[in-house]
C-alpha cells in the first residue's frame, strides 16, 4: 500500500519536474551548497526511497545466509563490530584478523561466500567470530552488501561498526598507541557519525606473483610501495560524497579512460543505525550525511587509510578466476583488460612510487589527516 | 601543612580511585564527589576501593550537567568537607576524576610552601576572554538560560536573541566583576574559606544559579573580593580543541607530559595504562624546583586547532575539499608560467633550470603527453605523463604537481597550444607567476616548411585561443602576479624582463644576468608577418614588426650600465 502511493507519488512529482538530471561529478571548489528548493526536497524524498528499497532488498535476501556459527550474544553495548564478506580467502584472513583485533575490534561479522580454501573452518573457530556462510551470487547481492545490510541492520544499531574486505587493512592516525575505541570516542566529541579512509593499494618491486607470502605476516612487507601524488577528488552532487580515482591502477591500466579507474573513497567506519544503507560498495551510504566526511571551508577533518593488499601473490591466480565467474563490478566485461594484463604478472613499481614507512608519513603527504585531533 | 585534593568524577573511576589513592598514600588528603547520575553499584564500588584509606572522604552528591550549577555546588560541598575535616590543609586542589598528577606531590608541596598565600586561580576579565562557547561572554552574567545550551541549542539561541532584542538584563550583584577562567584551581584555605562563609553567599548563589557555565565564573569572580595575591593561571594542565571540548592525553604523550613540568593533567584518557603507569608508580625524578612549562605543548595544540581550521593550503583530499574561495590558498606553493618564452629562445628550460635553480618543465598541458622536465614519464607522487588522465582532472593535475614538489620552485611552459583547461584556475591563484609573450607562438610558423595557406589557417585559430586566454589573464578577477609583452617589446629588450621575473624567483641570488638564452633567428619575420596580413589575417598579438625590416635585439651580452652623475 505505501509502496504503491510511493511509485504514484513518484510519478506525479517527475510529471510536474521532469526528470532531474545532474553533472555526474564536480571538482575543485565546485561543490554548489545545497539549496532549500522544491528540487532539492524531491531529490531528498527520491533518495529516502531508494534508502528504503536497499532495505528491503536486504531484508529479502536474508534467507540465503545460513549461520555456522552464531556468537552475536557476546556483543556488548558499546562493542566495535567488523561486517566482513569473504571468498576463499585464508591466505589473508589470519593477518586480516589480527590486526584489527588488536586495534580493538570485539567481534567480527563474516558472511563466507563459498569459499573453498578453509576460509570457513579458519573462521569459526575465532573466538570472536560470527560466521554465516551463502551460496548465492555476490553480484547479484550487489557484491554483498546486501547481505551486510541485513546484518548490520540486525547487530550494528547503535554500535560503531567497520565494514571492510579481507584484502583491506584500516590505519588512521596514532593506530599503533590509540585504538578504535580511542577513535570513535574522538569521532563521538567532535559529533562526527562516519569515517572516511581512502583506499591506497600497495604493490610490489618486481613482477607481481614473484614474492613470497606467508599467512599471518604483515602484508606491507611484501607490498611496500604506493603511489603518492596522483589523486584525482572529485564529489558526486546527487549523495555529496567523494570520488577519489588514481593510484597505481589508474596509472598503469586506466591511463587511457582515466574516468573509468576504481573508486578509492571509502567510508569503512560508521556510527551504525537501523535505517543505514551502503549503497555502492563502502564508497557511499545513506543517509547523506554520512558521506560528509570531509571539511568544505579549508580545514580538515580526521581521515585514515584503507591499505589493500590485492597485489599479494595469490592475485595472479585470482585474476584468472575472477575473470572466469564475471561477479566484480556493474560491468564485468570492462574489465577483461584490467584481469588479462594482471595475469601477466606486470611490474607495477616506478621511479615515483614511494615506500611506506607508517601513517605519519601518509599524514605528511596529505593522504590522510589528524584532523585536529592531538 | 599539606594540600587537600578536590576531585569531581563522573566516568571512569576504577581510575579515579588509583588517582585518589596516590594522594592520599602520600599524606594528602582527598574529598571526593561523585556526580549524582552515576549509578549506586559504581558508586559503593569506588567507596570499598578507598575504604582503606583514612584521609579520604565522600561529599554529597550532586548532578554535574555540563554548564549548571551542580557543578559549583558539589565543588562548594566537597571544599567544605575538605576544610572542616582536615584542619592542617592550606591549599585546596581542584581536580577532576579524569586528572592525573604528572609530578611527585613533595614538587608540589614544595611549590606552594614557597608561595604560601598565592591563589592559583585563571581569572580574566570579560572583556579580554577570547576563547568563550557560543561566543557569550559578559552576557553569561546578564542573561537567563533556563536551556540546555547541548540538549536544546535552538531554545536556548532563541531565547538569548528574544532577551537580547527586548532589552532584558539582569543586574549583577554589587561588588562583583565578572571574571571568568578555567575550572580548576588551587585556592589558600583563607581565600576559599572566606568564598564559602560570606554573610551574602546565600544571595550571591542564588544570583549565579542562573548564571551560564558558572563553574567557569563563580571562584574566578569571587576571588578577585577575597584575595590579596591571585596569580592568574591553572596548576592544571588542560588544553581545549576549536569546539572547546577538552583534548584528550594518550599514551603517546608520555614524553610531552613528562617534559611539561605541569604538575598535573586532564584530561587523561581512562585507557592509557602507560601514563597510569608511569605517573602513579614509576619514581619520576624530576628538577623539584622547575617552573611548570606547557609552552611546547602549548604550541603543538594551537598547530593542531589551525589543521583543523584551515588546513593546509593547496591541498585537496579525503579530508579537504574547500569550497571556492575558501581554499586559503588554491595551491601549495608559488610556481612560474612562461608563455612564449621557448618560442623566443632555443634552449629556454635548460637555461631556466640553470640560472633561477628550479625545476622547468615543457609544456605540461600539451595535447600529445605531458611534458616533465629532462622528459621524464613519472614524476614525482608517481604522476603519469598520460594526457589523458591529466585532462581528466585538469585543476587537480595541477595542485597535485604544486603540492608533491613543496620546497623546489616548479617552471612551466603554456601557450595557445596547450590544453586550456586551467587558464581560469591559474589566474585566479596568488601563487602563478605569468610571464607571456603575446605572439611568440608565431615563431615556429615562421621557422616552419609548411604550406602558407596551412600556417595561415593554424595562426588565426591559435591567435584566437591566446586573446581568449589574455583576456582572461586581464580580467577583474585575476590574482596571479601577470605580465605580458608583445613580441615586439619583448625582442627590442629581452634582459630587463628576464631579469625581473628571475629576481622574483629566486629573490635572494640577486645576480646579474650576464648571459641570455639564444635567440630564435628572426630574418625575414617583418615580411613574414605582412605576407600574413596579405593573405587576409590580421596578425595583432606580437606587436609592431615593420614589413622589410629586420627586428635587432638589443645587445643579449650586456657590458656595465652607464652611470649618470
Amino acid at each position: 500500500m505505501a509502496a504503491g502511493l510511493g511509485t504514484r507519488l513518484h510519478e506525479v512529482m517527475r510529471r510536474v519536474l521532469g526528470e532531474v538530471h545532474l553533472p555526474r561529478s564536480v571538482s575543485l571548489g565546485e561543490l554548489p551548497v545545497p539549496e532549500r528548493s522544491v528540487m532539492e526536497a524531491w531529490r531528498a524524498y527520491k533518495l529516502r526511497w531508494k534508502r528504503l528499497r536497499l532495505l528491503a532488498r536486504a531484508f529479502r535476501k536474508r534467507r540465503q545466509l545460513r549461520s555456522v556459527v552464531d556468537r552475536t550474544d557476546r556483543i556488548q553495548a558499546g562493542a566495535i563490530l567488523a561486517f566482513v564478506t569473504i571468498r576463499n580467502e585464508s591466505v589473508r584472513l589470519p593477518y586480516f584478523l589480527a590486526h584489527h583485533r588488536k586495534l580493538g575490534v570485539d567481534h567480527f561479522l563474516v558472511v563466507d561466500n563459498d569459499s573453498d580454501d578453509g576460509s570457513c573452518d579458519l573462521l569459526a573457530a575465532q573466538e570472536d567470530v560470527s560466521l554465516w556462510v551463502t551460496g548465492h551470487g555476490y553480484k547479484q547481492s550487489r557484491f554483498g552488501l546486501d547481505w551486510m545490510t541485513g546484518l548490520q541492520r540486525r547487530y550494528g544499531h547503535g554500535h560503531w561498526c567497520l565494514t571492510l574486505d579481507a584484502d583491506e587493512i584500516l590505519i588512521y592516525p596514532y593506530h599503533e598507541d590509540r585504538n578504535l575505541r580511542a577513535l570513535t570516542a574522538e569521532l563521538d566529541a567532535q559529533g562526527l557519525p562516519s569515517f572516511g579512509a581512502m583506499m591506497l593499494d600497495m604493490y610490489p618491486k618486481g613482477p607481481l606473483g614473484a614474492q613470497h607470502y606467508e599467512p599471518g605476516q604483515d602484508p606491507i612487507e611484501v607490498l611496500p610501495w604506493f603511489d603518492s601524488g596522483n589523486y584525482v577528488v572529485q564529489i558526486q552532487p546527487l549523495l555529496r560524497n567523494l570520488w577519489i580515482q588514481g593510484g597505481v591502477r589508474a596509472r598503469r591500466f586506466f591511463a587511457g579512460e582515466p574516468r573509468r579507474a576504481p573508486t578509492l573513497n571509502k567510508v569503512p567506519l560508521v556510527r551504525w543505525e537501523r535505517g543505514y544503507a551502503y549503497v555502492n560498495s563502502t564508497h557511499a551510504l545513506l543517509p547523506r550525511k554520512l558521506n560528509a566526511v570531509f571539511d568544505e571551508t579549508g580545514g580538515e577533518r580526521i581521515s585514515g587509510a584503507v591499505l589493500h593488499t590485492k597485489f599479494l601473490p595469490i592475485v595472479v591466480d585470482k585474476a584468472v578466476e575472477e575473470q572466469q565467474r564475471q561477479q566484480h563490478f556493474a560491468n564485468s566485461a570492462l574489465y577483461d583488460d584490467y584481469y588479462r594484463s594482471l595475469a601477466d604478472s606486470p611490474d607495477l613499481w616506478c621511479a615515483g612510487s614511494s615506500r611506506y614507512t607508517g601513517w605519519r608519513q601518509l599524514e605528511a603527504m596529505g593522504l590522510i589527516s589528524r584532523g585536529g585531533w592531538i | 601543612m599539606s594540600i587537600g585534593f578536590v576531585m569531581l568524577c563522573h566516568t571512569a573511576l576504577e581510575r579515579a580511585a588509583e588517582v585518589a589513592r596516590h594522594w592520599a598514600e602520600r599524606d594528602c588528603p582527598v574529598v571526593i564527589h561523585v556526580d549524582k547520575r552515576v549509578a549506586k553499584p559504581a558508586f559503593d564500588g569506588l567507596v570499598a576501593a578507598l575504604a582503606d584509606l583514612g584521609n579520604i572522604r565522600f561529599s554529597g552528591r550532586f548532578a554535574c550537567e555540563w554548564g549548571t550549577w551542580g557543578i559549583v555546588a558539589a565543588t562548594q560541598a566537597a571544599s567544605t568537607i575538605i576544610l572542616k575535616d582536615f584542619p592542617e590543609v592550606r591549599h585546596v586542589f581542584l581536580a577532576s576524576g579524569s586528572c592525573l598528577p604528572l609530578r611527585p606531590v613533595e614538587d608540589l608541596r614544595a611549590y606552594l610552601q614557597t608561595r604560601p598565600r598565592v591563589d592559583f586561580i585563571e581569572s580574566v576579565t570579560t572583556e579580554d576572554v577570547g576563547w568563550t562557547v557560543g561566543g557569550l561572554n559578559l552576557e553569561r552574567f546578564t542573561l537567563r538560560f533556563p536551556f540546555s545550551w547541548r540538549k536544546q541549542r535552538r531554545l536556548f539561541d532563541g531565547y538569548v536573541r528574544l532577551q537580547r532584542r527586548i532589552g532584558f538584563k539582569r543586574q549583577i550583584p554589587d561588588g562583583l566583576v565578572p571574571h571568568l577562567g578555567s575550572q580548576w584551581w588551587c585556592l589558600t584555605r583563607q581565600t576559599l574559606s572566606a568564598i564559602l562563609e560570606s554573610p551574602d553567599r546565600e544571595a550571591i548563589d542564588r544570583y549565579f544559579r542562573r548564571v551560564w557555565i558558572p563553574d567557569e565564573s563563580y571562584f574566578q569572580t569571587l576571588v578577585r573580593q577575597y584575595s590579596s595575591n591571585v596569580e592568574s593561571r591553572s596548576l592544571t594542565l588542560s588544553k581545549f580543541d576549536y569546539q572547546g571540548k577538552p583534548h584528550i592525553f594518550y599514551d603517546d604523550h608520555l614524553q610531552l607530559l613528562r617534559r611539561s613540568d605541569c604538575f598535573v593533567a586532564r584530561k587523561i584518557w581512562p585507557q592509557a595504562g602507560k601514563l597510569y603507569q608511569n605517573f602513579l608508580e614509576g619514581g619520576v625524578v624530576g628538577q623539584a624546583t622547575a617552573e611548570p612549562n606547557p609552552g611546547k605543548i602549548d604550541r603543538l595544540f594551537a598547530k593542531a586547532v589551525e589543521r583543523r581550521v584551515k588546513g593546509r593550503p593547496g591541498l585537496y583530499m579525503q579530508s579537504r575539499m574547500p569550497n571556492e574561495n575558501w581554499e586559503n590558498g588554491r595551491t601549495a606553493a608559488p610556481y612560474s608560467v612562461f608563455e612564449g618564452f621557448a618560442e623566443v629562445f632555443g634552449n629556454f628550460e635548460l637555461w631556466l633550470g640553470k640560472t633561477a635553480g628550479t625545476r622547468a618543465h615543457g609544456h605540461l598541458f600539451a595535447t600529445q603527453r605531458v611534458e616533465y622536465a629532462g622528459g621524464e614519464t613519472v614524476f614525482n607522487g608517481a604522476m603519469s605523463d598520460s594526457a589523458a588522465i591529466r585532462d581528466y582532472a585538469p585543476k587537480s593535475f595541477l595542485t597535485n604537481l604544486i603540492w608533491n614538489t613543496r620546497g623546489e620552485r616548479q617552471c612551466f611552459q603554456f601557450g595557445p597550444g596547450d590544453k586550456q583547461d586551467v587558464s581560469w584556475f591559474m589566474a585566479g591563484d596568488p601563487n602563478a607567476q605569468i610571464s607571456v609573450i603575446s605572439g611568440a607562438w608565431i615563431i615556429p610558423l615562421f621557422q616552419s616548411n609548411q604550406n602558407f595557406g596551412d600556417i595561415r589557417r593554424e595562426a588565426a585559430r591559435l591567435q584566437k585561443i591566446e586573446a581568449d586566454h589574455l583576456g582572461i589573464l586581464r580580467s577583474p578577477w585575476t590574482k596571479a602576479r601577470v605580465r605580458i609583452w608583445s613580441l615586439a617589446e619583448f625582442v627590442e629588450n629581452p634582459m630587463e624582463p628576464l631579469q625581473s621575473i628571475i629576481d622574483e624567483i629566486s629573490p635572494r641570488s640577486m645576480r646579474r644576468l650576464t648571459e641570455a638564452p639564444q635567440m630564435a633567428d628572426l630574418k625575414g619575420f617583418g615580411q613574414f608577418l605582412q605576407n600574413l596580413r596579405n593573405q587576409g589575417m590580421q596578425p595583432t598579438l606580437m606587436g609592431d614588426f615593420p614589413a622589410g625590416e629586420d627586428p635587432t635585439p638589443a645587445a643579449l651580452r650586456r657590458g656595465r650600465p652607464y652611470l649618470v652623475k
